[in-house]
Order: structure tokens, then C-alpha cells, then sequence
């Protein structure tokens, strides 16, 4: 038996239903930024809060060795490089390390580093005060710069994490690109 | 009922003529035929991409096409299959069945039903029309992966409308659906009286509204991402590729389900008719539909093991993924017990859902052996899954289609389908698409990884057998338009019933039914569906 | 005659294939056709393989069992026969029976599973860190701390080969689009961590004997680890659609004793050092012409194509294109070449100042370009100063 207001209403309920899923997808966006910092997936690092850093335990006991790595994506006309290989490190410590980046052409361009840690589960436990990559950084053509990331390694890193790698990945700032086209 | 309608009934049956009653037509069966159609030929026009495909990979070395068309040509191969031949399909099936099913005039929303096919052939047009212009069609398969998707040329704008399109089109048919089953079922058509055709319908419904407006939220950020300075996708701003993926799979994992709940429906109906003997197991079948569909939207990243997902993660997604295997299983048990002690005949509807049940279990088998994450990092994107996926689509839900077809042919036309014609079709199309689908597990398993154009020689034979077996399957495929066609023309009278142990409203009706069918609802009784 | 050759061997692998079915054991499968997953050279690809096995064996016998009760039904239970249909359509415990059996065998199959997804994970302890990156289209590998950068292309004749219709024929190719210019090198026996990453898309690092594949994701870096326990040489290819050359970038894995290893690494670090020393060089036309050829074919070929067109509408012609002709704009040639340009990847750090001046030489003097311009070393090392 055909219900005339009964189809209105399913067909009103359905609609907004699927408007609702369209937004979902939106929200997954954020839902995933939330997931990654909890599951470490995608290898971002955190940051630390200067209340944070004051509580800071240090284990003498334990060393952790950090690998410096370094990315240029696409044809970035940049060269990075760490200035140190390795670092080893007590957990709860804070340290700097540096890296040296140079603009190679004639050109101005404003470019953003991208942090990537692995093992993924070590992520979680490595820690920012302050880095580089927090903000955009600018090359004057041909100049050089000394980079500087300030981190601790906090000292609840599984037991099995002997070693992590730090990655960056300078890729040319999105601000630049709308400027080039 | 008003006077004037029986007035009108009187007259019976006149209807519009000509272009108008197509193009204006509100009319379920006019447009579930209009369905069929396009799937048909976007069936060929997938097929004739297929055929390109399997001739460049039949010997190593490169000899028809350059490797950017040829990656455009798997793109939009498993575009055109999926959103033109696999869905139009399935919809065109429940335009035409579901209202004669549950004993109702027609659909709920005619005029919406009429312009949700009508989008479908400009989708295309714009998909279809990429191949032609500068810098050819869009290349970065189907999954429309960033960053590589920002990449294509001129063609990417087109290819995230006609995916717009293409999801506004299912959409309006899901919200159609399931409005006529909620609302215009005949008296006594109670819930679990509806035929498992009707009910698989209503459960892939619910999954095309849940998933693809998240797929329409994937390609509209994609589309910002490129032109708009977003930076959804793009790691220098913020973004993260995979991201992309997980909203993809998000949708994909449910769309591929939607692509094979209304071939269990197709193949539940069709078994009971040829055992003459009622459906096995009817409830448990109505909860393993719906729980397969629940659980496809908690496995979508078993399709993204290799992107490096913490291990937790990788476990949660494989243990989701296997236990898809308990409700697929009792449907398949279910349908063997369907067949146990009946009184069985081997009409070619019946011959294609047996090979269905075969060749969609290996497929499960397959899709087992992907989700223990572990091996899958071997499998992931080799020939394995290819012919895994095939499997399940092509010897699974194309199988179920074909079935379908030849099940209702004689009710749509009045005529009787040409038996013979019918089974020489089934067993070309069975052993080709063995040929052409076997020997892709072994070369999977062998290291051939998939999309690539050109592959090492140790790849070489087993890939001429494949396509080998492709040019069959493609060619036998014009036996059956011939077939079709022949029915349409006439034959052998249909009585209503069409088969001896068919059971339901639709085989009530006359065949072909009136243009009006059930302007006055029929009651239903438990005795209708009894055997 | 090819056909002739090939029916035999169909007709031989068919009957072998149907045997393999009903006699389904390891030997049989893993045979030298291809038709099994390798066992591979490590201890996780051998767990990996004896998963993959347990499984096989697991959903073949269900197969057999539950076809084999269909296929008797339809043998014995047909109307042709006069047999009267049952009426039953329900049973609960039947139905309650075969939903645990296979939750059963799931769950025991999801244990050991589980135990190997953990054995892969842990990369900790790891000797050697080797970083790969993925660049449309080819390899790139950085032995970590030890400051050994090394391209991977695809071999030349394998380029050549593989061109449409060239004529040449694969099988007589040496490993036929699975051969590089230069292998990732690596000592047996030692536990190496090998981080994935790319440069512009997602691509997927794969050698099967490894056991595993990893996506090279731009921006990230994931790590996974192996164990090669044989020496030899082990081939595979990228795994993730990454463009048109997708199918073109092989990866060949060689594994030698540690020994010969270090001496390797020591040999690479001189040569790379080497690299720029003939910079101070001139060259002649048909020297740097003859070597620019090369370049072109490993490098620029993929995208401009073999006739210089490129492909309309995606990579611009160099034939009779001002940049390649204009003698105003030779440095900015030269500049294009090592620092890209939209999506032309940047060569300066894997060419040298020679690969580049010859490459430019070749371009600006082959198809319809005649412009007799020559390019020094000198030219790029001055170029590169910009």
C-alpha cells in the first residue's frame, strides 16, 4: 500500500543523511590529525610545552641513537644536509641538533621542512621544543643557513627502541608556489 | 481508488510513444530497461578497453600502445565497469523487479528515478570524452591516488565531475529504493517476507548513501587541493597522502560490496527456483547481508597495508578482514543446502549461479589469503589481486548479472530466451574467463606486479594464456546480445510463471507485465512463496 | 616459428598446471615455472611463504569439501533423476555449526599471523640503514652514515627493447626490464634497515625474495629490515602506480660477503669523488655527442621520447623547441637540466658537470636541431655556481 507522506519523509531522511556523509568525509580530516597523534601513524612529530619540559625525568642509564636524515622533494633547487650523522642521547634530555641548508639558484624561494620519524612508534615519544620546521623558511638566492631543532626523546620510548631516524623533507612552501604560477 | 483511474485502466496500457518515452519516461520498467541498456554497452565499451589491455600484455615488448595511454586505459577500464556497466546494472535489475517484487505501481519517485539515469550518459560522456583530448585521459587508476592523480592534464577536472555525477546518479537511486520498499510494499509484504533480491537491494542502498558522499568529499579535495591552494593531500602544507587513501578505501571498501550484495540477492532468488525448493536458511541470510555490510566499513585499509600503519592497526584491519569470511561462508553453506535434496534443472540461469557459487568462493578464498597482512605484503598490488578481484567481479557479480538476465528475460520481453544459444554462451563464458583469470594468481605469486605494460619474459607465457583467454571471453560475449536481442524480437510465448518452480508476486503479473503493474495491491499470503 | 614453440609449451604447462591442481604439493608448485610465491632468502620470507602455504592448503581443503557436497547434490539431485524435492529451509543448529567452523579457522590462522606481523615489525638491532628513494622513474639509494649516494636506472638495453615496436627482442635481452645500471649492494648475514621514501609520488619498493613490499611515500619514511641469508643477485620492481614509467624501474638487489662489501662501499666512495675531476676537460663534438646519447636514453627518454616530441600535452618536444636551439638560451639549458623545472626533475646531483655538458651537446645537436652549439664540463660547473 503506497504511504505518499511515508516516501516524503524517507526521501527527506535519506537526503540529509547523505549530506551528513558528505561532511564526514570532511570531518575525517581532522578525525585522522587526532588518530596519528595517539597511533603515531604517518611518523609527525610532537611538540613540548615549556610546562611539559619542566618536569622532565632524565635516564643516565639509557642511550638512544638518533639518525639525521634529510629529503628534497620534487626539484627544490635546495641542498640539506645534517651536520651530524648520529647523536646518541639519554632519554628526557633536551639536545640541538643542526642542519645546514642552501639556496642553489638565483632565485628567492620559501620552502617547509616536513618531520618524519621511524620506527612510527617512536614518534610518539619524540618530542620538539622548537624545530625549523614549525615555521616557513626563507632563502635568499645562493644563501646558506644553519637550521636547529631542539628535542628530547621522553623516557617512556619502548624498551626495544634502540634507534630512531629523524627525517626531513624540505618541500617548496605552498605561499611560494601561488607566487611562481 | 478514484473512478477516473479505472477509467483509465480500462483503456489499459497506452503509454507514450516514441523519443518522449524514453527520454521523459517516469515509468519503472522503461527505465530499469533504459538501466540494462547503458550497462550493456558500457559493459562493451569497458570490454573493448579490456581487449586493448590483454593484446599489449599477450607477448613482452611493446607493440600497440604507448605506456600512458595504456595506464589510461586501466583507469578508466575499471571506472566504466564499476560506476557504467556493474551499478547501472544492479539498478536497472531493481527498477525493473523491485515494485513488481513487493506488489507496487511502480517507484517511489518516478520523476528522480528518470533524471538519476539520464546523469549517467553525460558522467560518461565527460569520462569517455578525456581519451580524445590533449594529454589523453585521466592515468592514475581508478583509486585516483595523490599525488600522482594531481599529475593528470587537462582531464582531471573532468574526471572529478563525472565521479561527482556518477554518485549524485546512485545516490538518487538509493534514496528511490529504499523509499519504495519503506513505503509501497503490498499488504501482507512484510519485512521478512520481501524476496532476498529486494532485501540485498535495500542493504546496498543503505551503503551507496553511507559511502559515496565520502567518496564525493575525497575527489572535491582533490580537485581544491589542485586548483585551490589546499593542502588536504599535500604534505608542504600540512597534509598527508595517505590520508586520501583511507578516505578512499573508506568508500571503496563498502562500494565493492556494493557491486556484490545484489549478485547474492540475484543468486538466492534464482537456486530455490531451479532446486524447487525453498531458500535455505532465509533469516541467517538476511543478517550475514547485513553484517557483511556493517563490517565493510571497518576493513577499508587492508587495501593500504603496504603504506606502513602502526601494527596495532594492522592487526585490527586483519582480523575485521577474515571475519568477513564467517558471514560470506554461511551464505555460500546456505546456498549449497539450497541445492541439497532439491529437484534440480540446468536452465542457463541456473548454470551461470552455479558457477557463481564456484568461482565467487574461490575469489573468497583469495580475499582471505590478501587479508592476513603478513602475506599481503607479498600480494599487495601484484596479478594475485587482479585476479582475485576479477573473481569476484567478473565470474562473481557479471556471472550473477548474466544469470539474472536470462532468469527474467522471458518476463521483461513474453518471449522465451533461445536455451541452447543460452548454455553455449554459458560454457564459452565460463572456461574463457578461467583462461583468462587462473593463470593471473600464479603470476602474482610469481612477482608480476599490476598496471605495469610491459613485463620480464619470465612473465611471458602465462600472460598470453591470460589473454588468450580474454579475446574468448570477450568475443563469446556478443553471442549473448545476440541472444538478447533475438528474445526481444520473439520466440517461444512466456507463460506468467516462466519457470516451474518460480515463486513470488513478479511471476503473477503477465509476461512482459502491463506497463501499469499493481495498480491495485495484491495480497500477499504466506502461501504465495510456499513450495 | 614463435607460435609453434609457444603451443608446445601451453600444451606441456596445461597438463602441468591440471596435475598441480589434484596433486597440490610445494615441489610441484614452487617449480622453476613461476608459479608459486618464492621462498625467497630470508628467514621472514620463508615464514612468509610457509603462511602463505598453510593458507593455501586451508582454503583447499574447504573447497574440496564444500564443492564436493555441491557437486554431489547436482549429480544426484536433479528433477532428470525423479527425485522429489525435500521442503525443508531451515535447521538452526546446522546454521550455528557452520558459522563456528569457520570462525574457528580463522582464529587459527589469525595466531600465527599475528606472530609474524610482529617478527617484521621489529627493525631494531639493525647494522646497516640504506634509504630508498623512489623519483619518476628510478631508484635512489643512501647508505646512511656512510655518505654513498647511487642512482638506479634501468639498463640501457632495456630501454632500447622496450621502446614500441623496436624490433629488438625482449628474451634476448639480458633480464628483460628487471636490470639495472647500477645494484643496491649488501652483505649477507647482517640485519639492514631499509627506509622507503620518494621524491614526487607514491612508489613501492619490492623485491620478492625480500619477502615484503614498502610504499614510498614523499614526505615520509617508513623501515623495514631483511636478513639476506644467500648471496646472489635478486631482481624486483616497483610495485605502486607512479605514471607512465611505472613499469620501468626496476630494482636489482646484490647480495656478496661482507668483505667484498666493504671493499664495494670504499670503491664507490673514490668514484664518487672522482666523478667531477675531468671538469677542467674539453671535449669534442663527437665525443660528448656519442655519451650524450647514453645519458638521454637512461634519463630523458622515458618523458621526451626517442624522437625528442615528447608527448603533446603532458611532456613538452624538445625537437625545435627555443630552449634546445636559441644560442641565448644555452644557460638556461644548462640550468633546466640540473635545477628541473615544474615537473622535470632536478639531474644536478646525479649527472656529472661531463653527463650534463654531454647530454646538452646531444640534444641541441640530434633530430632537427642543428645548431652545432658544444657544451663543456667547464660550461656546467659554471651553470651549477647560479
Amino acid at each position: 500500500m503506497t504511504k505518499v507522506g511515508g516516501i516524503k519523509r524517507t526521501a527527506v531522511i535519506l537526503t540529509t543523511v547523505t549530506l551528513l556523509m558528505f561532511g564526514f568525509g570532511y570531518a575525517l580530516v581532522p578525525l585522522y590529525d587526532v588518530f596519528c597523534e595517539v597511533t603515531g601513524l604517518n611518523g609527525k612529530t610532537g611538540r613540548i610545552s615549556n610546562a611539559e619540559a619542566s618536569k622532565l625525568v632524565v635516564d643516565n642509564q639509557r642511550f638512544i641513537t638518533i639518525q639525521f636524515d634529510s629529503n628534497i622533494n620534487g626539484n627544490l633547487a635546495w641542498k640539506l644536509k645534517a651536520d651530524q650523522n648520529i647523536l646518541k642521547v639519554n632519554p628526557g634530555k633536551f639536545y640541538v641538533a643542526t642542519y645546514t641548508v642552501e639556496n642553489m639558484i638565483n632565485e628567492e624561494i620559501v620552502g617547509q621542512a616536513i618531520p618524519s620519524v621511524s620506527p612510527q612508534i617512536a614518534s610518539l615519544y619524540f618530542k620538539k621544543s622548537d624545530c625549523f620546521c614549525f615555521r616557513n623558511q626563507v632563502l635568499k638566492p645562493g644563501e646558506k643557513k644553519k637550521l636547529t631543532v631542539r628535542f628530547e626523546v621522553d623516557k617512556d620510548i619502548p624498551k626495544d627502541v634502540e634507534s630512531l631516524t629523524l627525517s626531513y623533507t624540505f618541500f617548496r612552501a605552498l605561499k611560494d608556489n601561488k607566487k611562481a604560477s | 481508488m478514484s473512478s477516473q483511474t479505472i477509467a483509465d485502466h480500462d483503456h489499459h496500457d497506452h503509454k507514450p510513444v516514441g523519443i518522449k518515452r524514453w527520454l521523459f519516461s517516469t515509468n519503472h520498467k522503461d527505465i530499469g530497461t533504459m538501466y540494462l541498456v547503458f550497462a550493456l554497452i558500457m559493459f562493451f565499451i569497458g570490454g573493448s578497453m579490456a581487449m586493448v589491455i590483454r593484446a599489449e600484455l599477450f607477448q613482452p615488448g611493446l607493440q600497440f600502445v604507448d605506456p600512458q595511454f595504456y595506464n589510461s586505459m586501466v583507469t578508466v577500464h575499471a571506472l566504466v565497469m564499476i560506476f557504467g556497466a556493474v551499478m547501472p546494472a544492479g539498478v536497472g535489475l531493481a527498477n525493473w523487479m523491485i515494485p513488481i517484487m513487493i506488489g507496487a505501481p511502480d517507484m517511489a519517485l518516478p520523476r528522480m528515478n528518470n533524471m538519476s539515469f539520464w546523469i549517467l550518459p553525460f558522467a560518461f560522456a565527460l569520462l569517455l570524452g578525456t581519451l580524445f583530448i590533449d594529454g589523453g585521459g585521466p592515468a592514475g587508476g581508478w583509486t585516483m591516488y595523490p599525488p600522482l592523480v594531481l599529475q593528470t592534464g587537462k582531464a582531471f577536472p573532468y574526471l572529478i565531475f563525472a565521479v561527482h555525477f556518477l554518485g549524485v546518479s546512485s545516490i538518487m537511486g538509493a534514496i528511490n529504493i529504499i523509499a519504495t520498499v519503506f513505503n509501497m510494499r503490498a499488504p501482507g509484504m512484510t519485512l521478512m517476507r520481501l524476496p532476498l533480491f529486494v532485501w540485498t537491494w535495500v542493504i546496498t542502498a543503505f551503503l551507496l548513501i553511507a559511502s559515496m558522499p565520502v567518496l564525493a568529499g575525497a575527489v572535491t579535495m582533490l580537485l581544491t587541493d589542485k586548483y585551490f591552494g589546499t593542502s588536504f593531500f599535500n604534505a608542504a602544507g600540512g597534509g598527508d597522502p595517505v590520508l586520501f587513501q583511507h578516505i578512499f578505501w573508506f568508500f571503496g571498501h563498502p562500494e565493492v560490496y556494493i557491486l556484490i550484495l545484489p549478485a547474492f540477492g540475484i543468486i538466492s532468488q534464482i537456486i530455490p527456483t531451479f532446486a524447487r525448493k525453498p531458500l535455505f536458511g532465509y533469516a541467517s541470510m538476511v543478517y550475514a547481508t547485513a553484517s557483511i555490510a556493517i563490517l565493510s566499513f571497518f576493513v577499508w585499509a587492508h587495501h593500504m597495508f603496504t603504506v606502513g600503519l602502526p601494527i596495532t592497526g594492522e592487526l585490527f584491519f586483519m582480523y575485521a578482514t577474515m571475519l568477513i569470511a564467517v558471514p560470506t561462508g554461511v551464505k555460500v553453506f546456505n546456498w549449497v543446502a539450497t541445492m541439497w535434496k532439491g529437484a534440480m534443472t540446468f536452465e542457463a540461469p541456473m548454470l551461470f549461479a552455479i558457477a557463481f557459487v564456484i568461482l565467487f568462493t574461490i575469489g573468497g578464498f583469495s580475499g582471505l589469503m590478501l587479508g592476513i597482512t603478513p602475506v599481503d605484503f607479498q600480494y599487495h598490488d601484484t596479478y594475485f589481486v587482479v585476479a582475485h578481484f576479477h573473481y569476484v567481479l567478473l565470474t562473481g557479480a557479471v556471472f550473477a548479472l548474466m544469470a539474472s538476465a536470462y532468469y527474467w528475460l522471458p518476463k521483461w520481453t513474453g518471449y522465451m530466451y533461445d536455451e541452447k544459444l543460452a548454455k553455449i554462451h554459458f560454457w564459452l563464458s565460463a572456461i574463457a574467463s578461467n583462461v583468462l583469470f587462473f593463470p593471473q594468481h600464479f603470476l602474482g605469486l610469481a612477482g608480476m606486479p599490476r598496471r605495469i605494460p610491459d613485463y620480464s619474459v619470465q612473465f611471458a607465457d602465462f600472460n598470453m594464456i591470460s589473454s588468450l583467454g580474454g579475446f574468448a571471453y570477450g568475443i563469446s560475449q556478443l553471442l549473448f546480445v545476440y541472444i538478447v536481442i533475438k528474445c526481444v524480437l520473439g520466440g517461444k510465448k512466456a507463460t506468467s510463471q516462466v519457470w516451474e518452480g518460480a515463486r513470488g508476486l513478479e511471476w503473477t503479473l503477465s509476461s512482459p507485465p502491463p506497463f501499469h503493474s499493481f495498480t491495485k495491491p495484491p495480497k500477499v499470503t504466506k502461501a504465495l512463496m510456499d513450495y | 616459428m614463435y607460435l609453434n614453440e609457444w603451443m608446445k609449451n601451453f600444451l606441456f604447462k596445461l597438463v602441468f598446471v591440471v596435475s598441480a591442481f589434484f596433486f597440490l604439493s610445494p615441489d610441484i608448485l614452487h617449480a622453476e615455472w613461476g608459479l608459486n610465491m618464492t621462498q625467497g632468502v630470508t628467514p621472514i620470507s620463508q615464514d612468509v611463504y610457509n603462511m602463505h602455504m598453510t593458507t593455501l592448503y586451508v582454503v583447499t581443503v574447504i573447497g574440496i569439501l564444500v564443492f564436493g557436497v555441491m557437486f554431489w547434490s547436482i549429480f544426484h539431485h536433479r528433477k532428470s533423476k525423479g527425485v522429489k524435492p525435500s521442503k525443508f529451509s531451515h535447521s538452526t543448529s546446522v546454521e550455528v555449526i557452520w558459522t563456528l567452523i569457520p570462525f574457528i579457522i580463522i582464529v587459527s590462522l589469525a595466531i600465527p599471523a599475528t606472530k609474524l606481523l610482529a617478527r617484521m615489525d621489529d627493525t631494531s638491532e639493525s647494522s646497516i640503514t640504506v634509504k630508498a628513494t623512489g623519483y619518476q622513474w628510478k631508484w635512489k639509494y643512501d647508505y646512511i652514515n656512510e655518505d654513498v649516494t647511487i642512482y638506479s636506472n634501468m639498463a640501457e638495453d632495456s630501454v632500447e627493447a622496450s621502446q614500441r615496436n623496436s624490433g629488438i627482442d625482449p628474451k634476448a635481452t639480458d633480464n628483460y626490464l628487471r636490470n639495472t645500471d647500477t645494484a643496491l649492494v649488501l652483505p649477507v648475514g647482517k640485519k639492514i634497515r631499509i627506509l622507503t621514501t620518494a621524491n614526487d609520488v607514491i612508489h613501492a619498493w619490492w623485491v620478492p625474495d625480500l619477502g615484503w613490499k614498502r610504499d614510498a611515500i614523499p614526505g615520509f619514511i617508513n623501515d623495514n629490515w631483511t636478513i639476506i641469508n644467500k648471496e646472489g643477485v635478486y631482481r624486483g620492481q616497483c610495485a605502486e602506480l607512479c605514471g607512465k614509467g611505472h613499469g620501468y624501474m626496476p630494482i636489482v638487489v646484490k647480495a656478496v660477503p661482507e668483505k667484498e662489501y666493504t671493499a664495494w662501499i670504499e670503491g664507490t666512495k673514490l668514484a664518487l669523488k672522482s666523478k667531477n675531476a675531468s671538469s677542467d676537460k674539453d671535449f669534442t663534438m663527437d665525443e660528448l655527442r656519442a655519451k650524450g646519447e647514453g645519458v638521454y636514453k637512461a634519463n630523458c627518454l622515458a618523458c621526451h621520447q626517442a624522437n625528442g616530441q615528447g608527448i603533446k600535452g603532458v611532456f613538452p618536444a624538445i625537437d625545435g623547441s627555443p630552449l634546445a636551439n636559441l644560442k641565448e638560451n644555452i644557460p638556461a639549458h644548462i640550468h633546466q637540466v640540473i635545477y628541473g623545472k615544474g615537473v622535470m626533475p632536478a639531474f644536478g646531483e646525479q649527472l656529472s658537470d661531463t653527463d650534463i655538458a654531454s647530454v646538452v651537446t646531444f640534444v641541441r645537436n640530434n633530430w632537427g636541431n642543428k645548431t652545432g652549439h658544444i657544451i663543456q664540463p667547464k660550461d656546467v660547473v659554471a651553470a651549477r655556481k647560479k
